[in-house]
């Protein structure tokens, strides 16, 4: 039974660090219609800044600055925001598709340079011994899931509550209107250039942060974390919740994940020992299957997007 | 004209590569006017158009605005300086309500910085409030009241263009420029939206009418500037260019020789 609870907050923390990031992209793609499909350098800055900054001093790597954990993470969210800031205002004049493989291309330059960049990095070892949140408790593992889980969960409903009131407000407005038609909004006085830069910046703040929380919480990252499997997954967990609602952004976040987790077990347990690590791959196939079922049976995704409603 | 004109292009020339679509045309539009510009097909009225609303920088000239030159003002600050637009095929949001569609266009609004949000709340209720009430007075006098809670995209082509109209409005334009209003609207919807137009040019708003239908330019415009490769060909009331042999020749003659 305890064993079940430390699992369960295990889990949920994890998923609810996907709905950090999902959140991020709802305000991108949902709201603002940009198609960003370099979720994970995004994430991967953020978790890379804040573990930078927090660890002790490690031979052979920059570091030892030992800074507090909140400051690593809001360092985290100033440099993702301004390298998002920075990759909006360089494909300012790109749309959809055109887009999506250029910001590709930067999550890829991201994790090649974390890969590479062993003296900054760690490349290929990661960075080890991140300081975690309440360490102290770590004698007692099921209070210190717990905690993690409360943490995690505080950051969840705060990244929530701030982008629930923008998107709101008539900050929000003028994204969704740049959504539907750009020339219109620019007619209107509104700077597209400008908004655009901000979506791709507060997005990428939201992103950097639940990768700096990530770090912290499992202590150890790596470049392979930072794969386009794990944009792949936000972008499902996105389209199942419902693309334009930041609760469905949470939702699909922990459904998706459920799923994956689940057709992980359900492998493990049906396929020879032989078949694997091969099999491993039938968790992206499960995920794909379970979009292809959203997108037939209900293609705004659970909490389809509540369009056309006006700030009451 | 007595009073220094509101709008007024000077030398206005734009060349696309080796095309000078619109070529040293000037035009002054006086305060409270209602001008006409017309042409055969291009006469490069619509590149004047994209010029006055700023989506297309002019090769060389000048426009000035109130007396104050806005040649270099990108597009989307030409709405804050007096100068609202419509669009030939209305571009409404489709997803959003006729009154969120209205809200957008009000200049100057404090909800729109993105930390406002969070530092000043109360204020942004308070604007919000004021717009939404100021938004249903336009929507019903466009006659779209009854559907102000409904999504843009349910509109009839005639009443995009009036949410078109209603959306300009809500900035308080000294200007208003038009690109072929009546096209696409059905005969009695038009009859509204002339009277609308008249209606609200009464309260002191100018008017620069791009229109091919001939009717609604000489019910409504004081003064028509004909316009005919690129340059400025005459004006007059409706009656003068009618009578020019030089339109006629341009629109039936000139055109094709």
């Amino acid at each position: 039974m305890i064993d079940l609870i430390g699992y369960g907050a295990f889990f949920l923390s994890t998923a609810l660090i996907f709905a950090i990031i999902t959140l991020g992209l709802n305000l991108q793609w949902g709201l603002t219609g940009l198609f960003n499909v370099g979720i994970a350098g995004f994430v991967a800055i953020g978790a890379y800044t804040s573990a930078i900054l927090t660890t002790p001093d490690t031979p052979d790597r920059i570091g030892g600055f030992g800074w507090p954990i909140l400051a690593g993470w809001a360092a985290a969210m100033a440099l993702t925001a301004a390298a998002a800031g920075f990759t909006g205002f360089a494909t300012l004049r790109l749309k959809s598709d055109y887009l999506a493989i250029t910001t590709f291309g930067v999550a890829v330059v991201v994790q090649l340079a974390a890969l590479n960049a062993v003296g900054l990095t760690g490349g290929p070892f990661g960075v080890a011994f991140i300081p975690r949140p309440f360490a102290g408790l770590q004698s007692d593992p099921l209070a210190f899931n717990l905690v993690n889980l409360g943490i995690i969960a505080a950051v969840t409903l705060a990244c929530y509550l701030a982008l629930e009131r923008l998107s709101r407000s008539p900050w929000g407005r003028v994204l969704r209107a740049l959504r539907e038609d750009e020339r219109a909004a620019i007619s209107l006085g509104k700077s597209a250039r400008s908004y655009r830069i901000q979506a791709f910046a507060v997005g990428g703040a939201v992103m950097g942060l639940a990768g700096a929380v990530q770090a912290h919480f499992i202590g150890f990252i790596a470049p392979d974390n930072y794969i386009p499997t794990l944009t792949f997954q936000v972008w499902a967990m996105l389209m199942v919740g419902g693309s334009g609602s930041n609760r469905g952004a949470v939702m699909g976040a922990v459904v998706v994940w459920a799923v994956w987790i689940g057709a992980g077990w359900l492998t493990s347990a049906l396929v020879p020992v032989d078949w694997q690590a091969r099999a491993a791959s039938l968790q992206i196939v499960a995920i794909g299957v379970m979009l292809c079922l959203i997108l037939l049976g209900r293609p705004q995704g659970f909490f389809g997007p509540r369009r056309g409603r006006g700030m009451e | 004209m007595t009073t220094p004109p509101i709008l007024e292009a000077q030398a206005l020339t734009k060349r696309f590569g080796g095309v000078t679509a619109v070529n040293g045309m000037s035009l002054a539009v006086g305060q409270g006017e209602i001008l006409g510009l017309i042409g055969p097909n291009g006469a490069g009225k619509t590149t004047m158009f994209d010029l006055l609303a700023g989506s297309v920088t002019p090769t060389s000239g000048r426009i000035l605005l109130a007396g104050r030159e806005v040649t270099a003002d990108p597009a989307h600050r030409r709405l804050s300086r007096g100068l609202g637009r419509t669009f030939q095929i209305p571009r409404p949001f489709p997803e959003l309500s006729l009154v969120d569609n209205l809200l957008l266009a009000r200049q100057g609004q404090t909800g729109e910085h993105i930390w406002a949000s969070f530092l000043s709340p109360r204020r942004i209720a308070a604007e919000e409030r004021a717009a939404a009430e100021k938004a249903r007075e336009i929507l019903s006098m466009m006659l779209l009241d009854k559907l102000a809670d409904q999504p843009a995209r349910v509109l009839s082509g005639g009443q995009r263009k009036l949410l078109e109209l209603a959306r300009v409005m809500m900035a308080d334009p000294q200007v208003i420029l038009l690109d072929e209003p009546a096209a696409g609207v059905n005969p009695s919807l038009l009859e509204v939206l002339i009277d609308r137009i008249r209606a609200i040019n009464a309260t002191g708003v100018t008017f620069l009418l791009i229109e091919h239908n001939i009717d609604m330019v000489t019910r409504l415009c004081h003064r028509i500037v004909v316009m005919a490769s690129g340059a400025h060909l005459c004006e007059g009331t409706a009656e003068q260019v009618s009578r020019d042999p030089r339109v006629i020749e341009a629109y039936l003659g000139g055109a094709a020789a």
